[in-house]
């Protein structure tokens, strides 16, 4: 089943560029781990070391937060759209969850 | 602390409008869904704003064009000549001034029948309750993760609603926090991202008009509160994606366990919100990392005795355009793979904007194994002060 994931402007220089990208899925957690693997530099700013989702980035389903249906386990249907959220603190000049320093393992 | 400019006949809340109002106002109250009833609304309430940046320059412009009674402007910050690509409340003979008394006077300009407080202070747990508690409406356009959660925590504690707005590059994010039956920033997002995740200036930079338009929604769901009039965006989350220019909406929920506005509270009071978010404020910053050093004199020195010097630049190209020491470009996040570009037996002299990532980069290094290998101090910011002014700084 092909899904649609939308890829935040933090994230995009880790994936290609791009706005979004199609990945084939039935769960959340499957689009997510595909995603990383077409995409290797993702990996690190979306999970942990031990493969946990990082808890401030925010995954949703269409509109709907996936903490309030099945978490990584939530099914996803052919044409879903699954946002990417990431908290972003600027009101100015920007500061985002994501820097140059986790891609750098520095 | 507070200066004001103007103030409104005595305390109780207005019953008309003047004349010259009805005049200045009459593209409201021509309108049915605001009106004489509406434009009162509007001159009886308060409005506070924190932060006169980016997101506040529209806010404080349309919310005092429209006629809000009582607007306060939070900043403690002085106008630059960086500012002015997108702060458009400010003009060129702003720069040095204090933003919230260059904004107050630009508001007063504006709108002479408005009250209009500017508190030149940073927003901090000890004041925050005592400078929202004379405002309805609280409206948040900082710049920082510890300020986000002061202002939605103390707008929890104090009940009033938190209209929310930030924005990072071509993405903004808008919606209404605080609102009885809605979520908070903490439903949101209930923990900061860690320090460590925080990016450096290379990911910085916002296009000029983004502000404008996500502070602009910011401006018109204040209004919408105000009057009573329309759907806020309440447990809604508007995302605006600027270059692909498309508007998305999330739909946000209430966290039951919230430990701010859930049913069972276990936050009852502000905290320490620099500890919250592991970073102190922007004012006294993570200390550096220790490593080597050498001063843009010293290496000017060098350079002019013929020393054999590699100067390694760690910034992004894109910087690079902007001005550059002739060095060496690896940007700091591609150093890893491309360490074999570099030969170990000269000695390297890294380089950035301010010197925060090429002593990343000469850690990394250090550790790598390279022996021979400096941070340039104060980096192309300090070269162009101490060395060669004809450097532009960015």
């Amino acid at each position: 089943m092909a899904v649609k994931v939308i890829i935040p402007t933090p994230l995009r220089p880790y994936a290609g560029k791009q706005g979004s990208a199609e990945v084939k899925a039935a769960t959340v957690g499957e689009a997510l781990t595909n995603l990383t693997t077409q995409f290797a530099d993702l990996r690190k700013h979306l999970f942990t070391d031990d493969g946990k989702l990082r808890s401030f980035v925010n995954v949703y389903v269409n509109d709907e937060d996936i903490r309030y249906l099945g978490k990584e386990n939530t099914p996803t249907k052919d044409g879903d759209t699954i946002s990417i959220v990431p908290s972003i603190a600027g009101g100015c000049c920007c500061l985002t969850a994501f820097g140059p320093l986790v891609e750098a393992g520095l | 602390m507070a200066t004001t400019t103007q103030t409104q006949t005595g305390a109780k809340p207005a019953a008309g409008l003047s004349k010259e109002e009805i005049l200045r106002y009459s593209r409201h109250l021509i309108m049915p869904e605001v009106g004489m009833e509406g434009q009162l609304k509007l001159k009886n309430a308060k409005v506070l704003l924190i932060g006169t940046g980016g997101l506040g320059a529209p806010l404080g412009l349309y919310l005092a064009a429209a006629g809000v009674g009582k607007l306060g402007l939070v900043d403690f910050d002085v106008v630059d000549f960086t500012n002015l690509q997108r702060q458009v409340t400010f003009g060129t003979s702003d720069v040095g001034k204090p933003k919230s008394q260059a904004a107050r006077a630009r508001l007063s300009n504006l709108n002479p029948d408005i009250q209009i407080e500017s508190f030149e202070t940073q927003l901090t747990s000890a004041n925050a309750l005592e400078l929202f508690k004379d405002f309805d409406i609280i409206v948040d356009g900082t710049d920082n993760f510890p300020t986000r959660y002061l202002v939605n925590d103390a707008c929890i504690l104090l009940g009033k609603p938190n209209v929310y707005g930030s924005i990072f590059r071509f993405e903004g994010q808008v919606t209404v926090f605080g609102m009885p039956d809605g979520p908070c920033y903490r439903c949101l997002y209930p923990e900061p991202p860690p320090p460590g995740l925080v990016p450096s200036c290379a990911e910085g930079g916002v296009l000029g008009v983004l502000p404008g338009i996500v502070g602009s929604i910011q401006a018109m769901e204040t209004i919408k509160l105000i009057i009573g009039n329309g759907e806020n965006l309440i447990g809604r989350l508007l995302l605006f994606d600027a270059l692909g220019m498309k508007f998305r909406e999330l739909r946000l929920r209430k966290n039951p366990n919230c430990p701010m506005c859930g049913s069972h509270r276990t936050i009852h009071k502000l905290i320490d919100y620099y500890e919250f978010c592991g970073v102190r404020g922007e004012e006294a910053p993570v200390p550096d990392l220790k490593v080597p050093e050498i001063t843009p004199r010293e290496l000017k020195h060098r350079l002019d005795r013929g020393d054999d010097l590699f100067i390694l630049d760690v910034r992004e190209p894109h910087e690079f355009q902007i001005c550059n020491l002739k060095g060496h470009l690896i940007p700091l996040g591609e150093l890893p793979r491309r360490v074999h570009e570099l030969d170990s037996s000269r000695e390297i002299i890294a380089h950035c904007r301010s010197g925060k990532r090429s002593a990343d980069a000469v850690d990394f290094l250090r550790k790598a194994g390279f022996r021979k290998v400096l941070n340039l101090k104060g980096g192309i910011l300090a070269w162009s002060d101490e060395v060669d002014p004809s450097v532009p700084k960015y």
